[in-house]
């Protein structure tokens, strides 16, 4: 009997977060991430920059003893540098073990988007179509669903384009 | 049997009996060796067996414990009838059989799984061996002729000691001398034989002094050092025995009197001298004449070349590589326990947690210009007591690599057979010891380079022989501290790269990105390690899986280490790994370069100074340079090199720090320093070491107020400096930092 009822409870609690967004904004532009992959939301840090990496990895901060690497998402979808202001975030994402900050403008809200609301990508080859995961819509506004895992995973490509 | 992981008994089973597995293990291959199974090896195998089938059935893992019974069956066997000439070699692949069932066995149980191996095939092969066995005592020549041999690798030896006349208790301080060395022997005989409780021993001994046959495989050196340093001793004789003597000294019931009576005599030969063949095992020797003889066992010249191999061991480690072999047989278990290594990391995390916090509390801003006496007192006193801790945590974490390099010994012989070579494999200085993590991080590539070696590296026995070389082709092992890292070497004196198929392969792969005429053969043969690099055409079954020598690259290059490859045609090849000596925490200077920090491992620092602007020499190609006392250095400005800004631009104004690495010297332009202190090394995060850019950096560490320092890699910086990669690095828009 208790096994059923704490199953249920686990399906709930996915539950919960299935077809839920953290949307946040990056030049204008309004996206989201899946809530499960995020950890937490914190504002910006001291930034130690490591030499050699892409633009976009300005570096790694310590996040109480943990060492993580930060992503401008500004940069990454080459849109130009700005500087960090007081509505800069970092979004700490956890993947695979991977944990990985990411910078945004700022951060909007959680909003719920069915899988009904959310349509395929175009199938334009723009660069930085390929880390969205599908367009969702929710009250009149459009956001893009970004496919973290690849924004993770993707870097052998992106290198080689860059080369 | 259901999960039981987590029940003490139930690890402490697992432990005991994977450590005797692998103590039988290594056994087995010391006397496959060797040629034959000793008589202390036999009763060795008894006793790891017996314990086994004991706590097997105990843990009612019946189908281990009824191989062990099995085993156990037969080596009482071969006990009791120590003249049975067995088919050695057989005995063995028939022991490693049972060595990989119980160890398939164990590792179900560790993952929880039930121990369901069916035994009875090996079990069956055991039983006909036995039957076989006690069937045929009269095939094998005749038991006089075996007599000599079942003492094979070890000697005998007579010792008489005299005590001084004054001395009290004459018998107890005999016993004292016997206790010393009763552990080394197989068997001893002595006289008188009741040291403790006749009452006409101490007499005995007092007047004829006390005597002692010993079976050993000791040198006459290490016996004569345990006996010398008894109280009281006025005289020590210590003669070892000619083989043939050996039948009269043990078998014989009156071994003792007849053994005494010879000791007295001028027959003994002459002792060897000390130190004449320092490190020559006994045994050894034995062992390859004792091939030789017996011929059928491995062929007789193999046999004398293996005796060879292995007193070339000897004589650089023999002695330790016993001492891992048997842990400490005399030793009581009280006095070790087994940890868990998840325990293990977690004490040093918190360690390295300490030495951090130790630093905040004593390089604490607020307290920086006071002088506080006692606080600094107190403070240091801390220090003293933090260092001290972090060094026994250390020291837990360090193990030898015997047991890694022993594990090769089986690859070496399963591998040899199968593809009809003969393999010896060499150890040397497998005493050097690392950090446990390293231990795990190298045993793989280690496997990949030995499996290479005898699969690519030696030649067939036909080839060999035609250019000249000994049949068998030996594999050295060898291990050695460098300063703050240990160097392994895997050396086979097989058949070299080849360096034209290297190029040509290069070529094709479109690896090559340099004319071939700049390059020496240390870079050509560097390409190997490139991804998808491979040169053997077909795929046997022990490498060439498609695992090339770029993960071998991979895995040594995680625990910060470096392989280079040397090689000579027709003569072989050595593969030279470096890895650091611990991963956990170093000395470093802190150095300020621009907004951010970085950390220079102490032991890479030769000094540090200021120079003026003109002392800087520059190259028509912009390379700086400094002279210092006759010598000219490249200089490298850091935060030109890693693009930081608002580093300074004029030398005067900061600082040189004198890097060193392998005798070469290199000037690292900084700001200031900051000052030296232990950090704990941290990697950098997985995906920033996935992107594969870094050079010159090898880690990052947590300094006291919670900023990130990275660490230098000196050796990187030195590549960078040689390829003269300056302007290579690419051009960023915009320089780094806020």
């Amino acid at each position: 009997m208790s096994e059923t009822v704490r199953s249920h409870t686990v399906l709930e609690e996915e539950d919960s977060q299935k077809d839920k967004y953290l949307t946040f904004i990056v030049d204008g532009e309004s996206y989201g991430i899946e809530i499960r992959h995020v950890t937490e939301i914190i504002g910006l840090q001291k930034i130690t920059p490591v030499p050699d990496m892409p633009d976009f990895v300005r570096g790694i901060i310590n996040l109480r003893g943990k060492i993580i690497p930060v992503m401008d998402m500004r940069v990454r979808f080459n849109k130009p540098f700005r500087e960090y202001r007081e509505r800069t975030c970092i979004i700490v994402v956890d993947i695979r073990d991977l944990s990985i900050g990411l910078i945004v403008d700022s951060v909007a809200e959680v909003v719920n988007i069915p899988s009904g609301a959310v349509a395929a990508p175009p199938e334009l080859a723009r660069r930085g179509n390929r880390f969205i995961m599908g367009i969702g819509q929710t009250a009149g506004e459009v956001k893009l669903l970004l496919d973290i895992e690849k924004l993770l995973t993707d870097e052998e490509a992106e290198q080689l384009l860059d080369n | 049997m259901s999960d039981q992981r987590g029940d003490p008994i139930f690890e402490a089973y697992l432990a005991e009996t994977t450590q005797l597995v692998d103590q039988l293990e290594e056994l087995i291959l010391a006397c496959e060796h060797d040629g034959w199974f000793t008589e202390e090896a036999i009763h060795e195998i008894f006793r790891i067996m017996h314990t086994i089938k004991g706590s097997s059935s105990m843990m009612q893992y019946h189908n281990i414990a009824a191989l062990a019974h099995a085993l156990e069956d037969l080596f009482s066997h071969l006990r009791d009838h120590p003249s049975d000439p067995a088919d050695w070699s057989g005995l063995s692949d028939l022991m490693l059989e049972g060595v990989d069932f119980t160890k398939v066995e164990l590792h179900k149980l560790r993952n929880g799984e039930p121990a369901d191996g069916e035994a009875s095939v090996v079990i069956g092969k055991v039983d006909r061996l036995l039957e076989a066995l006690k069937l045929g005592p009269g095939t094998g020549g005749g038991a006089a002729d075996a007599g000599p041999a079942s003492g094979g690798g070890l000697r005998q030896y007579t010792a008489r000691l005299v005590f001084t006349e004054d001395c009290e208790m004459a018998n107890i301080r005999a016993y004292q001398a016997y206790f010393r060395v009763k552990d080394w022997l197989a068997d001893v005989r002595h006289i008188p034989e009741d040291l403790l409780n006749d009452p006409e021993a101490d007499a005995v001994v007092r007047d004829q002094g006390f005597r002692l046959f010993m079976t050993t495989d000791r040198s006459l050196d290490e016996l004569r050092e345990a006996l010398s340093g008894i109280s009281c001793l006025k005289e020590l004789e210590l003669r070892e025995m000619p083989p043939g003597g050996e039948a009269d000294g043990k078998r014989d019931a009156s071994g003792a009197d007849a053994g005494g009576a010879e000791a007295g005599e001028p027959i003994a030969t002459e002792a060897r001298p000390a130190g004449g063949e320092p490190g020559n095992e006994p045994g050894s020797e034995t062992g390859g004449e004792s091939g030789g003889e017996s011929g059928g066992v491995s062929g007789g010249e193999s046999g004398g070349v293996s005796g060879d191999g292995v007193s070339a061991a000897g004589n650089a480690g023999g002695a330790p590589r016993r001492e891992a072999g048997n842990p400490a047989p005399g030793s009581p278990h009280g006095t070790t326990i087994h940890v868990n290594v998840a325990k293990l990391d977690e004490l040093m995390d918190l360690v390295g947690e300490l030495v951090i916090a130790e630093a905040m509390v004593t390089q604490n801003p607020d307290i920086v210009g006071l002088n506080l006496e006692r606080f600094q007192k107190a403070a240091r006193q801390l220090q003293k007591i933090t260092k001290e801790i972090q060094d026994k945590v250390m020291e837990i974490r360090m193990v030898p690599l015997a047991t890694t390099f022993q594990r090769m010994n089986r690859i070496v012989r399963d591998m040899g057979r199968k593809l009809g070579k003969n393999v010896a494999l060499r150890m040397v200085g497998e005493e050097t010891e690392v950090d446990k993590n390293i231990i795990e991080h190298i045993t793989d590539p280690l496997m990949h380079l030995v499996r290479n070696a005898v699969d690519h590296g030696l030649e067939a026995a036909e080839e060999r022989l035609a250019a000249g070389k000994p049949e068998t082709g030996t594999i050295t092992l060898e291990a050695l501290n460098n300063g703050g890292e240990v160097l392994i070497l895997v050396r086979d004196d097989g058949c070299g790269l080849n360096r034209a198929k290297i190029l040509e392969k290069a070529k094709a792969r479109g690896l090559l990105h340099r004319p071939e005429a700049d390059m020496n053969d240390r870079e050509i043969f560097q390409l190997i390690f490139l991804p998808g690099f491979s040169t053997k055409e077909e795929i046997t079954e022990y490498s060439g899986r498609g695992v090339g020598m770029d993960v071998v690259q991979q895995n040594i290059a995680e625990v910060g280490g470096t392989i280079a490859v040397d090689s000579q045609a027709g003569e072989g090849t050595v593969f030279t790994i470096r890895i650091p000596l611990t991963l956990a925490i170093i000395d470093g200077m802190n150095a300020r370069v621009g907004g951010t920090l970085y950390t220079i491992p102490t032991t890479s620092i030769r000094e540090s100074f200021k120079a003026r602007a003109g002392d800087i020499i520059t190259d028509p190609e912009g390379n700086e340079m400094i002279v210092v006392r006759g010598e000219c250095y490249p200089v490298l400005r850091l935060h030109r090199l890693f693009r930081v800004a608002g580093g300074l631009a004029d030398i005067p104004d900061g600082v040189l720090i004198m890097a060193e690495q392998d005798g070469r010297g290199l000037c690292l332009f900084v700001d200031e320093l900051l000052g030296q202190q232990q950090v704990v090394v941290k990697s950098l995060p997985a995906y920033i070491r996935r992107l594969n850019r870094l050079r010159g950096i090898s880690g990052c560490t947590l300094l006291g107020d919670g900023s990130i320092s990275l660490i230098l890699d000196i050796q990187g910086l030195f590549n960078i400096n040689h390829e003269g990669e300056y302007s290579h690095v690419g051009n960023r828009a915009e320089p780094y930092g806020a």
